[in-house]
């Protein structure tokens, strides 16, 4: 998971990996809340280009975020869903909270990439 | 009904998160053989996933024990028996219910057996509290004949 905050427009986006299941979610949903509550971003974007798998804890994640997010004043979006997510997305109903944008934001490499204040340790 | 199958295999690993992606990974290589789309792997692959994480996160809590799974091939037919020795379900009608769960501090979004009912042409939960969970599943892939009939009407349903 990589994730990038556009200052400009207060959005942070995430960058999904390929498989996104309990193990998988279990691992990145501390970094999530760390980047969110460092941001405290307008917009919040799950980009998942890249995802190829997606069982119901990416369900659970997302909507864990969009918890979060909601206390913080920020709002979740989701892009580029692939054919395996979309159909768990529908299934679940969350598309009617966690709308879908028609494109991610562009991301600029060097400008968009969260500088390192300090390593956290991550589990 | 004859009992006899035309292929299968058997597995049982440990409950760690971790095994849920061989396990999905290891039914959609073995199903591969029966040709299936793209779409019918993924859903098999998403219901496995579902069916183990719940053993490993509800039946176990995080502690260690043995998910045996088996799956099993009759023609285009696809069975898949996922069970542990966990601490059982206490209500399984209850469970089935869509965003029910027990575990909500764990996110869990209370969507397994949904999925798996959607994903799966049959879904059965036998659960023995203090014993242990079964979930039997059963699945057909479509021939290449149906597939091309499937084609066939998409591409006139199109025009």
């Amino acid at each position: 998971m990589e994730s990038f905050y556009k200052k400009d427009d207060k959005q942070l986006i995430f960058k999904m990996d390929e498989e996104i299941d309990e193990c998988t979610a279990q691992k990145i949903r501390r970094k999530l809340d760390n980047e969110i509550e460092r941001y405290m971003p307008k917009e919040i974007i799950f980009d998942f280009n890249n995802v190829s798998f997606m069982d119901s804890a990416g369900i659970g994640l997302i909507i864990g975020r969009y918890k979060l997010a909601n206390m913080l004043g920020g709002k979740v979006q989701v892009a580029n869903m692939t054919t395996p997510v979309r159909k768990i997305f529908e299934m679940s109903g969350i598309q009617r909270i966690i709308p879908e944008r028609k494109d991610c934001p562009k991301i600029r490499e060097k400008k968009d990439r969260p500088q390192i204040i300090k390593e956290v340790q991550y589990e | 009904m004859n009992n006899t199958y035309d292929n299968e295999m058997k597995i049982e690993f440990l409950s760690k998160s971790n095994n849920e992606a061989f396990a999905r990974i290891a039914v959609a290589a073995f199903v591969a053989q029966l040709d299936p789309t793209l779409e019918e792997i993924a859903d098999i692959k998403t219901a496995v996933s579902e069916a183990v994480t719940n053993s490993i996160i509800h039946g176990y809590e995080e502690r260690q024990g043995i998910v045996k799974l088996i799956c099993k091939i009759r023609e285009k037919e696809v069975f898949i028996e996922i069970s542990d020795s966990g601490k059982g379900i206490e209500n399984v009608e209850m469970a089935k219910q869509p965003l029910y769960t027990t575990k909500a501090n764990l996110e869990r979004s209370g969507m397994g057996f949904t999925i798996m009912e959607s994903f799966m042409d049959d879904v059965e939960v036998e659960s023995v509290l203090g014993l242990g969970t079964k979930v039997t599943m059963r699945r057909k892939i479509k021939s290449n004949s149906q597939k091309e009939e499937f084609a066939v009407a998409t591409i006139r349903g199109e025009e």
